[in-house]
């Protein structure tokens, strides 16, 4: 495919040799490290033995968060959005700041292995637990099949394979990392990925900053330099809109409500928050999730600005260039095999007009946003070992993503629905069997997703997040901070939440989920699709503590096991496996 | 550490039981340094970058409006700060009441 054969025929080492090599280079040095993590016991394969530094774990928590999305997507949505795409950035690191102060230290301290057990043991109730997998499962499915997309797209472009082989390779991968080490091959494996990946990142940034304003601080480049008041100007003179104005893409209420949505989605994201049992102690849980937002603002502060470069640099690359010049630029000819990027020449004048906007049909342009990091490297003229590496970043963000997924649905799987509602009597290696038949499963379930992904699965991740804030996030904020709430409404307000969410966004996209020509419904209050997670969220709340108000306290033991994980003391000793239940669950084993 | 120790936390683990009226001191200082912390997040994100982003747009600098400034790049850097400044003063507040981990 991908004119694989004559540049393999070349004596230089070229983007493809440097792609193969570094990817394959990476994947194998992941493989190895999964070798050496070997686990055998359930507290090192779900948890990672609580024994990770609170800096590795923060990197693994970035890594697990930066998913292909992030990585090669945003810059793209951000370019695409101007000022309006500040709901991502906002929105994908504010939720840390309440993951760090309303959740992970308390969940550490509760120290056992899953969000459904947490919710299950504070609401004294296995339908509660039940539920809380389900929403587990669904999140992290739908989430890694949008992984699948970006491995594709970095199997197909940088190393000439079929999208389907691609997808298979890495999760044949991915699925060994799981099925041999667990969480702790995971979480070792998490942490190589993000150095992979933030120097791939940053080297893109530095670099094009660089190359455009002669100054390799990126922040200081757009200061100093006229890039901004240019893409301003060409932003204009192409009818785009004006980059550095607010609300021209979504209302200023939608932006608050999907920045807001986005924000607590995150804090309810179950693959995100079960990172945090792995660290030793409740105070590294709290340092953990600061290191993890550092890591995270290092891509996140970039984004904007390697946007803005970008797009200024691909406006003024093709815009009044005649379309033959255009189509022998490497870089365009071999992204227009793809698909991704497509020139017509709509008025036969053969000078590339660009108009309204990268991705709209009266421009003579169509730049998928998906391919904005991938391509800058080339538009910008760096080195090959650079395009390279920013394919093995590509690769690191979807695979470390895909493992935190795959690890999430397994404990989901095999912990709360197998082992805790079905069978309490199973042995630690009877369970841990069935751990890693499930992350077998769920990647062949992930493969299938990816090879025919269904129409509306870029929706879905988004929306993900408001399913999150709106079912997870509540009962667990509230089984912290308030003592009195019970399982009727904690159960109630889930129930509640998740619902109105799920018909509300039904309603919104029942073009793409049933297939009708319009959606019912455009907004709910002033809030699209993406927002009003937030609706679901309150809505939550507020049966929640109305109900809990009107119904039984909760027994004495779960009030006292309220204020005891409220306090980090005696959280560095290891939890036991088994809860101290009258149920007969038999005793740890070893 | 045993210093700062207010008399009564620093004798035998377990000493403060769950009904001490002291730890409901500790969760109240824990809730209000929350609670302000909370203030900053919002003013500098959904604030200064959303709800004021009109008239924080009328004020350039380095050529790019403050409002931009605040939503793309300030609020993320004051995200960071706040969740270490967290860390620190409830290991603080920890040591202070002894039930540090």
């Amino acid at each position: 495919m991908i004119g694989a054969v004559p540049t393999v025929a070349q004596l230089g080492w070229g983007v493809d040799r440097w792609s193969l090599v570094l990817i394959v280079g990476t994947l194998i040095v992941y493989f190895g490290i999964a070798i050496l993590m070997h686990v055998t016991d359930t507290d090192d394969f779900y948890v990672a033995g609580r024994t990770i530094p609170a800096s590795v774990n923060g990197m693994s928590v970035a890594a697990d968060w930066m998913s292909a999305a992030s990585f090669i997507s945003m810059s793209g949505l951000v370019a695409t959005l101007g000022f309006d795409g500040t709901i991502y950035l906002m929105g994908w690191t504010g939720g840390y700041v309440v993951l760090a102060l309303l959740i992970a230290p308390y969940l550490r301290k509760y120290g056992k292995y899953t969000i459904p057990d947490f919710i299950g043991d504070r609401y004294y109730s296995n339908t509660a637990r039940g539920v809380a997998a389900v929403a587990t499962l669904f999140v992290s499915l739908t989430y890694i099949a949008g992984q699948m997309r970006g491995v594709g797209i970095v199997m197909s472009r940088f190393l000439g394979l079929p999208i389907t082989q691609g997808i298979l390779v890495a999760l044949a991968i991915v699925a060994a990392i799981g099925v041999l080490g667990g969480m702790k091959a995971i979480t070792w494996t998490q942490a190589v990925q993000y150095v992979v990946l933030i120097i791939a990142f940053l080297i893109v940034t530095v670099a094009i900053s660089l190359n455009l304003t002669g100054n390799p601080f990126p922040q200081g480049a757009l200061i100093t330099s006229q890039i901004s008041e240019r893409l301003a100007q060409l932003q204009t003179d192409v009818q785009m809109g004006r980059y550095f104005m607010p609300f021209t893409e979504y209302s200023q209420l939608n932006v608050f409500a999907i920045a807001l949505t986005l924000m607590i989605g995150t804090a309810g994201l179950p693959h995100v928050i079960m990172r945090f049992y792995t660290v030793p102690s409740a105070s590294e849980a709290r340092l953990s999730a600061g290191y993890a937002l550092f890591f995270i603002a290092l891509l996140y502060l970039s984004v904007p600005v390697l946007a803005i470069f970008a797009k200024f640099n691909l406006i003024s690359t093709l815009h009044g260039e005649s379309v033959a010049t255009a189509q022998q630029i490497p870089w365009v000819s071999r992204w227009m095999e793809t698909g991704l990027l497509t020139i017509t020449d709509s008025n036969g004048d053969g000078i590339i007009q660009m108009s309204q906007g990268l991705t709209a049909s009266a421009s003579e342009v169509f730049v998928d946003p998906d391919i904005i990091v991938l391509s800058t490297p080339e538009v910008a003229g760096l080195a090959p070992i650079v395009i390279g590496l920013v394919a093995a970043g590509g690769m690191a963000a979807a695979l470390s993503t895909a493992d935190g997924l795959l690890i999430a649905m397994s404990s989901a799987v095999s912990h709360d629905i197998y082992y805790k509602i079905f069978r309490p009597e199973a042995t630690q290696r009877e369970r841990l069997i069935v751990a890693r038949v499930v992350i077998l499963i769920a990647a062949v379930v992930a493969a299938y997703l990816g090879i025919n992904p269904p129409g509306f699965v870029g929706e879905v991740v988004a929306i993900a997040f408001g399913l999150a804030a709106a079912s997870l996030f509540p009962p667990i904020l509230l089984g912290i901070f308030d003592q009195r709430m019970n399982k009727e409404g904690a159960i109630a307000g889930l129930v509640v939440g998740l619902s109105f969410t799920l018909v509300l966004v039904a309603l919104m996209r029942a073009n793409v989920v049933l297939g009708l020509e319009e959606p019912f419904l455009e907004l709910f209050l002033g809030v699209n699709a993406l927002g009003v997670g937030l609706y679901g969220a309150i809505l939550n709340f507020a049966v929640a503590l109305t109900v809990s108000r009107f119904t039984p306290a909760p027994p004495t033991a779960i009030q006292e096991m309220v204020q005891e994980v409220r306090l980090p003391r005696g959280s560095r000793t290891v939890a036991t496996d088994e809860p101290v239940q009258a149920d007969g669950g038999e005793p740890p084993v070893e | 550490m045993t210093d700062g120790r207010p008399d009564g936390g620093t004798s035998d683990d377990g000493e403060l039981s769950l009904d001490d009226p002291r730890l409901e001191e500790y969760w109240r200082r824990n809730v209000r340094l929350i609670l302000g912390l909370f203030a900053v997040w919002f003013g500098v994100s959904l604030l200064a970058g959303i709800l004021l982003a009109g008239p924080l747009t009328e004020i350039q600098l380095g050529n790019i409006p403050v409002a931009f400034w605040f939503a793309q790049q300030g609020s993320i850097i004051v995200f960071v700060v706040l969740i270490f400044v967290y860390a620190w003063r409830m290991n603080a507040l920890d040591r202070e009441f002894g039930v540090e981990d």
